[in-house]
């Protein structure tokens, strides 16, 4: 085998050896966005349910990667997965309870801390209907700009006891809240948390606001 | 038979073509250059559009039909593999070419200039204190762009801060932008309005609405993950129209106002206590 030949196959292998860690790399970051979770029938009170989580760190056993990220997680089957992808059906009304284990931030925008799009413009804060909460008192936000709704999320007190470091948080102390909206006709619609709640990152923007799957994510009305 | 005043018929065909097209070029395609008569502003930059095209005809024109002439009259014979002559050191050419473009560029460095004053900014951001100012009442109304959202507040209607933006017909607007966190753009495309949102920065635009309708909001600044997801649309309504929404917002967002604070051109936002 001439020398030509020896060069020629050793760039041919090692294009092809990169070629598949390429293919990999891809492969990889293509299954890693979450999967859609659909809501479930509202049997009694018509139209779906949908059960979410926020938890200030995800914690290693839902995000080995970024175990101190801040995160939502969606109820399925009777368990807590890490999804931000819901699926929710088209003309109809859909009852979100929201499990907050995270304490307080505070909006930036304090105008964000009014309830504005669900049924009738409130939600429930631990069993209260309430309108708006305390702008310094928003741990989260649940807000869909293009369909209009905004609800914000209140934190733990600091003073609560039993408060939970990292997911999955059962049994921690917490704050419930209720709301349900009308959706429209069938579409992708972003959603997000408004509120400034990555740990670590500059003015509390990165990591975590801006990967999807933790903070933000898509509501499909199918 | 002698070799052609090449140079002679070229600006003859040139000056011809200029003369015919130009003139269609700017009836034609002036009106429907972006982006549209919604607003004042937005009507200057389509005269604007307009001027740059009409002056960028004749340069076009120069060159395709350079081209086409070349092709046809200095083709080279089948086969025959021949360099043209060189040509070095010709004053006329060189101080043509020098003096033609640096016109160019001169009338137009002039041209945007004045119309930039003449136009009160023409939509642009100003920065806080603008050079050019329009004379009479405006009305002023506060843009605040946040991650991933524009909202805007009424100073003059008691502060009242809403995700809807509504203007007037026929009334001058002072635009306020600005942002809460990174580096957005408030881009209102068919009113002709582009101003960057800077924290801490009040950005001043002035636009003023002609067209009742439907207009388009983008932020024109990579911003983050929802970038792209950060439009909405604005509406131009008469006087009395927006007499009645403004004082419907007013009464919806009458709760979120108190805890507003009191109106200023720029915001640092707290808490930032998550962060570094």
């Amino acid at each position: 085998m001439s020398l030509l030949t020896r060069k020629l196959l050793g760039v041919g292998a090692a294009v092809a050896v990169l070629g598949v860690l390429i293919a990999l790399y891809i492969s990889s970051w293509a299954t890693s966005f979450p999967a859609s979770v659909s809501a479930t029938p509202a049997v009694r009170q018509g139209g779906a349910n949908l059960t979410l989580e926020t938890v200030a760190a995800i914690g290693p056993k839902y995000s080995p990667s970024h175990p101190d990220w801040v995160s939502y997680l969606v109820r399925r089957g009777g368990k807590w997965v890490r999804s931000t992808i819901f699926s929710v059906p088209a003309h109809s009304i859909v009852h979100v309870t929201v499990y907050q284990y995270d304490g307080d931030s505070g909006l930036r925008n304090p105008f964000l801390s009014q309830v504005q799009g669900t049924i009738g413009d409130t939600e429930t804060v631990d069993g209260k209907t309430v309108r708006g909460i305390d702008p310094e008192e928003a741990s989260h936000t649940f807000a869909v700009p293009e369909l209009g709704i905004l609800v914000p999320l209140p934190g733990v007190p600091e003073e609560a006891k039993n408060q939970c470091e990292f997911a999955p948080c059962e049994g921690a102390a917490h704050r419930t809240i209720t709301f349900s909206f009308r959706t429209g006709g069938k579409g992708r619609y972003h959603w997000q948390c408004f509120v400034p709640c990555a740990a670590g990152w500059l003015n509390g923007f990165g990591g975590p606001m801006q990967t999807l799957g933790y903070m933000d994510g898509f509501i499909d009305v199918t | 038979m002698g070799e052609p005043n090449h140079l002679r018929r070229l600006t003859l065909i040139w000056l011809i073509a200029t003369l015919v097209v130009t003139p269609l070029v700017v009836i034609f395609v002036g009106p429907i250059m972006p982006p549209g008569n919604a607003s004042e502003q937005s009507a200057g930059h389509v005269t604007d559009n307009t001027v740059l095209l009409g002056m960028a005809t004749p340069v076009l024109l120069l060159l395709l039909i350079y081209l086409a002439y070349a092709v046809i009259f200095f083709r080279q014979p089948q086969g025959a593999v021949l360099e043209g002559p060189q040509l070095r050191g010709d004053t006329r050419i060189q101080t043509a070419w020098i003096v033609v473009t640096s016109l160019m560029v001169l009338v137009l460095a002039v041209y945007g200039s004045v119309r930039l004053l003449a136009d009160n900014g023409a939509g642009s951001g100003s920065g806080p204190s603008p050079v050019a100012k329009p004379s009479g009442p405006k009305l002023p109304v506060q843009v605040i762009a946040q991650q991933w959202e524009f909202t805007y507040r009424y100073p003059t209607y008691g502060g009242v801060e809403t995700p809807h933006l509504e203007l007037p017909r026929g009334q001058m607007v002072e635009l306020h932008v600005t942002s809460l966190d990174v580096i957005h753009s408030f881009w209102a495309i068919q009113l002709g309005v582009k101003a960057d949102a800077n924290p801490q920065v009040d950005n001043i635009a002035f636009v003023k609405p002609t067209d009742l309708g439907r207009f388009e909001v983008r932020c024109s600044e990579l911003c983050g993950i929802w970038h792209g997801q950060m439009f909405d649309y604005g509406h131009v309504v008469t006087p009395a129209a927006f007499q009645q929404w403004i004082h419907q917002q007013q009464v919806i967002y009458a709760p979120v106002t108190k805890e507003l604070p009191p109106y200023k051109t720029t915001y640092l936002p707290e808490p930032t206590r998550r962060g570094e």
